[in-house]
């Protein structure tokens, strides 16, 4: 097998005297949906908040592509190509829905502070080009008719699904999704997996993503990583993390 | 043609059309009055000083309102703007005897220096969040100008002569520019009606050409949410300092305008209160409202000087206002009842 | 020597500074706002006493204790009459309210009593305490307003930890939600939290009046800054930090004005503040918070 995209190796964070994760090696390949599961208080989340750099992991490595981006700030992780959602929507609420997927694509931008202010032909090509990229994207999730509404004002279904658009607005080679399902009717849930699947597919990007809905999670991940008190429980194909009794017994307890 | 006034009417566009409908408009109604009756010599007065306060908020409208941090020192640069066009202006007035031009590089130079000091204060400021960013500001705020009031500088034969804290300027049959705290005692008025309306509609293109872009974007996105600005690439120091910096620019003009309008100016009026009463326009038009905020320094502005046959009760009843307005700005049932008659007229919008 | 006399009235000064930032600094810990109009509250006790002591005759004790319970109640009814209603608002919409009242207080005593500045009688003591041959004099004046200092902040201390209030207090600072949910009464504990932080501004005035005695409405606004600065300076909403930053302040301002320059004392003053928040960005005894992602 070719280089995984992500690697991670023996990643881990205190904070204070807590071990919130520990001793955490994972890799993900090209083109591939993982999940990330485990109970409440697992380190799900902090796993995340370590790949983007919000937090600063105590120990560890981590590769994208081959690249130690450890050591890297958030922003330069995006850049690197690791885009997120998060757990509590984190959209700019006073943003219309259009200009959350722009703010997205700045990087894609190339006009100067002066072509800004001189209004030049650079400008507006580059943000008619954006216009329309930005169009198509809204259009995969059905958010196109909405495109001039205030983020905030969005259903909570559609802020999700607008945060997983603005992510993939910054072109990441690896989309990491928090709970992209949470406060989602089954109806809807049934479409984010086919979003998901063609995001997957039409961006030929790579997906982690922590979930609760063992039904999303079960049909959409090729492969699973459990997590218990911030170390690996279990890893495998849905299949085998069905069958496993360790993880059994920790989402049931004894 | 057709379809170039109707982009102007599209919502995106609207505020912008607004905005400049409103400034010309006044302008042209206020000198058609001006050339056909005769205007108090009170109203004449207080056009300039309003265009440089439209200015003023306006620009910390950019800090505050788009950037989202709080700027208790604007007045500060304001000051920067005010002295430095004093001078460029004192020094050149041999040379360069035309008043326009002269108006214009001392208000260039006055905003170059702003701008500069923004860019400096910056770095430090933008270190800090939230409040104690506030503070660092207004210590900028405070320091500009206790250091302005201890500047002595002048010009005779010999060239400029400058001296700090203690007067030990000799001048034989020179000018003072600036004398300590009381500064600038000669000016020559050389600005304008026309050139305060004319600022303001650059300030406004400033601002909307930076609002509408990319860097725009970048600054507002980082306002409602730091750590998601991040997770895109949209680097927040960048954005916020671009903010800080086109703010202090205009602040700057805003000085220059204000200072080259009076014959004396002392650096006291650069005080925190100058800094506030900004604020106080900024939040009565409202946070990213351009056109309430233009509104909210005219009325303001004008307001006190209303109230003045009411002598010493104006300003007694100018903070009521400001109590009055906040508490019923914040009123929830308030809020509801706008609503409602805004979906009201909306709802008839679409029937016709 | 002339060191140690600068020295102890920038001590003096100080104290007075850290008494005024307690009433900043315990707003903001438990309100989560910056009362502009603290200062304003310094200048109505200041004519309070002066109309207690002067106009009316009464004792220096009563004339005291009655500017106390003025500022205590003025503090309570501004609280609940401007700043109440605001509670959801966004912290700009309060922070302007404050610079209204500010305005309202400062024009209101322009008109009550003028804007012409009166001298404020001195109601404490006078007279010195010589030491080294009466090489150093330190005034009877400066030695209360210390001693002063360390009684409140002793007391409030006691206060804070020991009694019921107190502990009420710090829970809404800490969090007021939880503090709703285990009966403690928010709104009370807010006024409380007012009263004391204005009856602290009356002891203020009244030391500020007695060290530099003239009487203006604009009074408040200089201390008042100074003293938002010391609070910043400490840490706000940190106690110790108001007393710390309070002191500290003063020192640097009295010295300053003897050894470097009286002109550009405000300026290093605040060059000072600037310098500490680069380098401690929540003030010298401030908490770090921590954003939850």
């Amino acid at each position: 097998m070719n280089t995984p995209v992500l690697q991670i190796k023996n990643l881990g964070i205190d904070f204070g005297g807590l071990t919130a994760v520990n001793n955490l090696n994972m890799e993900i390949h090209e083109h591939e949906i993982v999940g990330l599961i485990g109970p409440n208080g697992a380190g799900k989340t902090t796993v995340f908040n370590m790949l983007t750099k919000v937090y600063d992991p105590s120990r560890g490595h981590i590769y994208l592509n081959g690249q130690d981006i450890a050591r890297l700030d958030t922003v330069a992780v995006n850049k690197a190509g690791i885009a997120r959602t998060f757990q509590n929507i984190r959209l700019f609420h006073n943003l219309s829905v259009m200009d959350n997927v722009k703010a997205g694509m700045n990087n894609q931008f190339t006009y100067s502070i002066a072509d800004m202010l001189f209004h030049t032909r650079k400008r507006r090509s580059n943000e008619d080009m954006i216009e329309e990229e930005a169009l198509k994207l809204l259009k995969i999730f059905h958010l196109d008719e909405s495109k001039d509404t205030m983020a905030g004002s969005l259903p909570y279904g559609a802020q999700r699904k607008l945060e997983i658009a603005r992510a993939l607005a910054s072109e990441p080679k690896l989309l990491l999704l928090d709970e992209p399902a949470a406060g989602m009717n089954p109806q809807e849930t049934e479409e984010l997996m086919e979003t998901i699947r063609f995001v997957r597919d039409s961006f030929d990007i790579c997906i982690l993503l922590i979930e609760h809905d063992m039904n999303l999670v079960m049909n959409i991940c090729e492969r699973i990583y459990v997590l218990n008190y911030g170390m690996l429980l279990a890893k495998g194909n849905p299949e085998e993390i069905r069958n496993n009794d360790k993880v059994i017994k920790a989402y049931l307890g004894d | 043609m057709k379809k170039k006034f109707k982009d102007l009417l599209h919502h995106k566009y609207r505020s912008r059309t607004i905005s400049f409908a409103l400034i010309i408009g006044a302008y042209v109604i206020i000198e058609i009055l001006m050339h056909s009756i005769r205007l108090s010599r009170l109203f004449t007065g207080m056009l300039v000083p309003c265009c440089c306060y439209i200015i003023l908020a306006l620009s910390l409208n950019l800090v505050v309102g788009f950037s989202g941090e709080l700027s208790l020192g604007h007045a500060g640069f304001m000051a920067i703007g005010a002295f430095t066009a004093i001078i460029v202006s004192g020094l050149s007035t041999k040379m360069i005897p035309d008043t326009t031009i002269r108006l214009v590089l001392s208000i260039l130079s006055g905003s170059v220096l702003s701008g500069i000091m923004g860019l400096l204060i910056s770095v430090p400021v933008l270190k800090l969040s939230g409040d104690y960013l506030a503070i660092v500001t207004l210590a900028f705020g405070q320091i500009i100008k206790s250091l302005i009031t201890n500047i002595y500088l002048g010009f005779d034969s010999d060239g400029i002569q400058f001296s700090f804290v203690t007067n030990e300027l000799n001048l034989e049959q020179g000018k003072m520019l600036l004398s300590g705290p009381m500064g600038a005692t000669d000016t020559a008025k050389i600005s304008n009606f026309s050139s305060g309306i004319l600022l303001i509609v650059l300030t406004l293109y400033i601002i909307y050409s930076l609002i509408d872009s990319k860097y725009g974007r970048a600054i507002m996105a980082a306002r409602d949410d730091r750590i998601a600005a991040e997770s895109i690439g949209i680097n927040i120091l960048r954005s916020k300092t671009l903010a800080f910096v086109v703010s202090a620019i205009l602040a700057g003009a805003a000085g220059a305008l204000y200072a080259l309008n009076y014959s004396t100016l002392q650096p006291a009026k650069f005080d925190f209160n100058t800094s506030i009463l900004a604020l106080v326009y900024v939040v009565f038009g409202g946070l990213g409202n351009i056109n309430g905020t233009i509104l909210a320094t005219t009325v303001l502005y004008i307001l006190p000087e209303l109230l003045r046959s009411l002598q010493d009760y104006r300003m007694l009843i100018y903070a009521i206002v400001l109590i009055i307005v906040m508490q019923l700005g914040s009123s929830v049932r308030l809020k509801r009842y706008i609503e409602q008659i805004k979906n009201r007229f909306t709802k008839k919008g679409v029937t016709q | 020597m002339t060191f140690l006399t600068y020295l102890i009235s920038g001590l003096a000064l100080g104290s007075v500074y850290a008494i005024i930032a307690l009433g900043y600094t315990m707003v903001y810990g438990i309100a989560k706002m910056l009362n502009f109009a603290h200062g304003d509250i310094i200048m109505a006790g200041g004519y309070a006493a002066f109309y207690a002591y002067t106009r009316f005759g009464l004792p220096a004790g009563i004339s005291i204790l009655l500017s106390i319970l003025t500022c205590t109640v003025l503090g309570v009814i501004i609280e609940r009459l401007a700043y109440k209603p605001l509670r959801q608002a966004s912290s700009l919409s309060v922070l302007i309210t404050a610079i209204g009242v500010s305005y309202f207080l400062q024009n209101s005593a322009q008109l009550l009593f003028g804007s012409d500045t009166k001298i404020f009688p001195s109601i404490l003591t006078e007279g010195s305490l010589r030491f080294f041959d009466g090489k150093l004099i330190v005034s009877y004046l400066t030695l209360i307003t210390i001693l002063t200092c360390i009684v409140i902040m002793i007391g409030l201390t006691l206060f804070i930890n020991k009694t019921k209030i107190g502990k009420a207090m710090r829970a809404c600072a800490e969090d007021k939600e939880a503090a709703q949910l285990m009966g403690i009464n928010i709104d009370t504990t807010i006024s409380i939290t007012f009263a004391i932080g204005s009856g602290l501004a009356a002891i203020a005035a009244i030391l500020l009046c007695s060290t530099y005695p003239s009487l203006s409405p604009s009074l408040g606004s200089m201390p008042g800054i100074k003293a938002f600065t010391a609070a910043v300076f400490g840490g706000i909403g940190s106690i110790p930090g108001a007393l710390l930053g309070g002191i500290l302040l003063g020192i640097i301002e009295n010295l300053t004005k003897a050894y470097i320059s009286t002109q550009l004392s405000d300026a290093i003053v605040f060059a000072v503040l600037i310098i500490v928040l680069l380098i401690k960005p929540t003030g010298l005894l401030g908490k770090k918070e921590n954003v939850k992602v």
